[in-house]
């Protein structure tokens, strides 16, 4: 194991031991948003109308508000994981990868935040 | 075999490699999947938002990304919502069944040459017709 290249210094070290579970976890959050997303755009292609009224009413159901929040989870951990990989496969600069790791450790946190609060709000928050 | 012969060299290189359905749909699965989850889920969060917010933030929303009745920007971003918005769920449609396809070949199943190219190509069929059936389903009904 040398100390001079890139290769040099991972060589011989073996595995990390942990890639089989950012793998699984695509996987397994692929699943869920087969069944989440697929509920989301039926359902929305089912309402009536459009208006304030009718879709704040539709989130405010015990069912979609319930699925909306595992969507900020579910989805939000499949596209940041998703988005961690394109970033590998393509930002090598130093200065990049400070915004590659805040649009993998930051961004998908703050933003499923603000979506749960938000369905919170409508759910619970009454008419 | 002849002809994969006399296309050499296919090495690891954008104006070397010759097309494939099933490098097309893999390149396709990493587009559409980055696409909605900056443009899909920023526009996700946006609608919610702006349903939280109340009835003039929804209303702005829709004027923005769909109707265009403040005239002016919104009459261009409407426009644009709209391209946005059909190419989100074919992109949703594509990145399922590409996604699905992934899952198949994750059991070991569809690796004959024949066939990963038939199921590749059937991925962009299905999901074409899914997003036409969805929008006629959406607007004509």
């Amino acid at each position: 194991m040398g100390n001079g290249t890139s290769i040099g210094r991972v060589r011989g070290l073996g595995s990390s031991h942990e890639g089989t579970h950012h793998w699984l976890t695509q996987r397994l959050t692929a699943v869920g948003n087969l069944v989440l997303i697929t509920f989301l755009i039926v359902s929305l292609a089912l309402l009536p109308d459009y208006s304030y009224a009718t879709v704040r009413g539709w989130v405010a159901r015990p069912l979609p508000s319930i699925a909306l929040i595992l969507i900020m989870i579910n989805t939000f951990t499949h596209a940041r994981m998703g988005v961690q990989v394109m970033l590998e496969d393509y930002v090598h600069e130093e200065g990049g990868k400070v915004v590659a790791w805040l649009l993998v450790n930051a961004v998908p946190f703050a933003a499923a935040a603000f979506g749960i609060l938000s369905v919170l709000r409508i759910a619970l928050g009454g008419a | 075999m002849a002809q994969a012969r006399k296309a050499r060299p296919i090495s690891p290189h954008l104006q070397i490699w010759r097309w494939g359905p099933a490098m097309l749909v893999s390149i396709l699965h990493r587009i559409t999947g980055n696409g909605l989850a900056f443009a899909g889920l920023g526009l996700l969060l946006w609608w919610i938002g702006a349903l939280a917010s109340g009835a003039s933030a929804y209303q702005t929303f829709l004027d923005y990304v769909w109707l265009g009745t403040g005239g002016g920007l919104q009459t261009v971003t409407a426009i644009l919502g709209k391209v946005v918005l059909v190419g989100l769920t074919w992109a949703f449609f594509q990145h399922a069944a590409s996604g699905i396809r992934h899952l198949i070949l994750d059991i070991g199943a569809g690796y004959e040459l024949e066939t990963n190219a038939r199921w590749s190509s059937l991925t962009i069929v299905i999901s074409v017709l899914l997003t036409v059936a969805f929008w006629a389903f959406v607007l004509l009904r």
